[in-house]
């Protein structure tokens, strides 16, 4: 039984998919015509040609032979993004210092040697270490903390 | 010759002001300290230290800019002698023979010939872009829209060609880029293009929050992957200066090193990571010592070095004089100059004479500090290197997020920053190059703006990109580099080089 390239496969369908997305969202968007180009003309371009180049990739994949993706750390980027996005989040209700300790306790847990006391110290060490650079050395517009209510 | 002479002294008033110098000293401190720790390399340095320079004057920032570069440059050379682990890609090769060196107790020697490389490289590369910059702008102020259009497309197919691994893949991702490039408002109609209605969005997504994303926090995934423990084995230093025969032995490949460089690190596409490639590949060839290369050879660290360092400098030519990217940094240095509201493009060199030449100016001063200072704060790199990364990547989250926010004063750009580091760790999964997405992400806006106009020329017919003939050269060059790709000899060799 042959096995497809999977690494191929899975790129070539995330091609595939980003130039269909965009190929539907450019429709609202006015084509005009080659000599007046309208907004919609180089998006439709370019997501048509992302999409031939998508299929193309699967199709290859299909006729080349199998190719492992590799290990995956799903839990260190789900947590490392989620870190990001609880930042981006505590940022807007809780003031810099609080995001800064999500942040950091939040992605130091996607490391293999993660202890809790040291992260802890590393959180409230940069935490403190933020407030000084960022706001009152650099002077970002940025609340050090901001209370709820 | 005089021009050249009065050009330098314009650029030295710039450079050779005390706070300039200051900014250039700060950025290469900055960028050797990003460039020693493992795991970012230059794109990812310079994105994370992007936002800090966006309140200086526009010709300061690109001056720390450059020496955040070049400092990162150095410092993976340095990680590279020293613990066997390339802090940038760049410097893979100089792991064959440098860390060799070191495991000999020859770690300081392999060192000081790297700064003796470097240094020599980046003054030729100075002088080089002080006489190329001028004819090539002025060939370029007769550029219209076609052949502007012509020169981004050999540029991405360029990047394309030079990229790691599948052809097809690395065409998805230029295209991507553009797509993604064009998020935001279009500026002739006006339009708001797929923001999905939200303001945050219609001034497009920042490139410093592409770049963070996905070579920052998709870097950082893949690091926290190797769950081995990294022996943080630091070679001895040993005596710092080469001996007598050892400085015989480097001269060669010093200048070979910075021929080829500086010739590679012009042509679209090409920059550091190529020009070490080839420059150890050249030498191999042609040395007489070429039995010992991977096992400590000298000329296996001066020419690769002298040879990143120069292609690194020479590629600011095309970026400064035609306001192309050839790699993915100087797409971000194109990114900084548009946030300063400079086009850019050849009318950089005249309208904004003391920035161009302060900045070529200061590539030499920054290369002399690096010199200078780098040698002597060795001991002070190699303590850093001891810094465990599970304490390292969070400060560099950290920086990255408020350096992200303070963009705009956005948490949504914070947040789109997180998509983008996902979508660049599935990239990296799937083997999909993050360059060339960042070129056309750059480029996309540019592109779509040269092609509406050049078809409003020819009342849109395509054939005025080969009715015009330089046009039409650069993309006859675009297609045969794409061609050189289909022989059965070149591939063998291109995959052979990135295997290395």
């Amino acid at each position: 039984m042959h096995r497809p390239n999977v690494k191929d496969l899975l790129a070539g369908m995330l091609f595939l998919a980003f130039g269909l997305a965009f190929l539907l969202l450019a429709q609202r968007y006015p084509m005009g015509s080659a000599r007046r180009m309208g907004p919609g003309y180089f998006p439709q371009l370019l997501s048509l040609l992302l999409i031939a180049i998508g299929v193309a990739t699967a199709l290859r994949a299909l006729l080349s032979r199998a190719q492992p993706v590799g290990s995956i750390a799903l839990k260190a980027i789900m947590l490392l993004s989620l870190a990001v996005v609880a930042f981006a989040f505590a940022v807007e209700h809780g003031g810099l210092a609080v995001a800064v300790v999500v942040l950091v306790l939040l992605s130091s847990a996607a490391s293999h040697t993660f202890r809790l006391p040291q992260a802890l110290a590393l959180a409230l060490a940069l935490a403190v270490f933020s407030a000084l650079l960022f706001g009152f050395g650099l002077g970002l517009p940025l609340p050090i903390l901001r209370f709820w209510g | 010759m005089a021009d050249i002479l009065a050009n330098l002294a314009t650029g030295a008033a710039t450079a050779l002001s005390a706070m300039n110098l200051c900014y250039c000293l700060l950025g290469v401190l900055l960028g050797t300290l990003v460039g020693v720790l493992p795991g970012l390399g230059p794109v990812a340095t310079i994105a994370m230290l992007l936002p800090a320079t966006l309140t200086l004057p526009a010709e300061s920032a690109l001056i720390m800019l450059a020496g955040i570069y070049y400092g990162a440059q150095y410092g993976g050379s340095t990680t590279a002698i020293l613990i066997n682990l390339p802090g940038e890609s760049s410097s893979v090769v100089t792991t064959l023979d440098g860390h060799a060196m070191a495991q000999q107790g020859r770690a300081g020697a392999a060192l000081a010939t790297a700064a003796i490389g470097s240094f020599f490289a980046g003054t030729v590369a100075t002088f080089i872009i002080a006489f190329l910059a001028p004819p090539l702008a002025n060939l370029a102020l007769r550029f219209q829209a076609p052949e502007y259009f012509s020169l981004m497309v050999l540029g991405l197919v360029a990047s394309v060609v030079l990229a790691q691994g599948s052809l097809l893949k690395a065409f998805g991702m230029v295209v991507l880029g553009l797509l993604l490039g064009l998020v935001g408002t279009d500026l002739t109609s006006g339009t708001q293009r797929f923001t999905f209605g939200l303001p945050a969005l219609s001034d497009g997504i920042n490139f410093v929050v592409v770049a963070m994303g996905v070579f920052g926090i998709a870097e950082i995934a893949r690091n926290l992957e190797d769950k081995s423990r990294r022996d943080a084995l630091v070679e001895e230093v040993g005596g710092l200066w080469p001996s007598r025969s050892d400085c015989r032995r480097m001269v060669a490949p010093i200048l070979r090193g910075t021929a080829l460089g500086s010739l590679l690190g012009i042509l679209p596409g090409g920059g550091a990571l190529l020009a070490a490639f080839a420059a150890y590949a050249l030498e191999k060839r042609v040395s007489v010592n070429a039995a010992e290369f991977g096992t400590g050879a000298i000329e296996g660290v001066a020419a690769p070095e002298a040879a990143n360092n120069a292609g690194a400098q020479t590629s600011f030519i095309p970026m400064l004089t035609l306001g192309i990217p050839s790699n993915p940094v100087m797409a971000l240095m194109i990114g900084a100059l548009i946030i300063h509201g400079i086009r850019p493009g050849p009318n950089v060199m005249v309208e904004q004479a003391s920035l161009f030449w302060g900045v070529v100016v200061s590539m030499w001063v920054g290369n002399l500090f690096l010199l200078l200072l780098n040698l002597p704060l060795i001991g002070l790199w190699v303590r850093l290197l001891a810094v465990p990364y599970h304490l390292l990547f969070p400060v560099i989250l950290v920086f990255s997020a408020v350096g992200v926010l303070s963009l705009a004063n956005a948490a949504m750009d914070v947040y789109v920053m997180a998509l983008f580091g996902v979508l660049g760790y599935a990239f990296l999964k799937l083997g999909c190059e993050p360059a060339p997405l960042l070129l056309g992400f750059i480029l996309g806006p540019m592109l779509e703006e040269y092609l509406r106009r050049a078809l409003t020329l020819s009342r849109g017919d395509p054939m005025i990109f080969l009715a015009r003939p330089l046009s039409a050269a650069m993309l006859m060059a675009a297609l045969l580099a794409l061609s050189t790709l289909l022989l059965p000899s070149v591939r063998a060799t291109r995959n052979q080089a990135f295997a290395e």
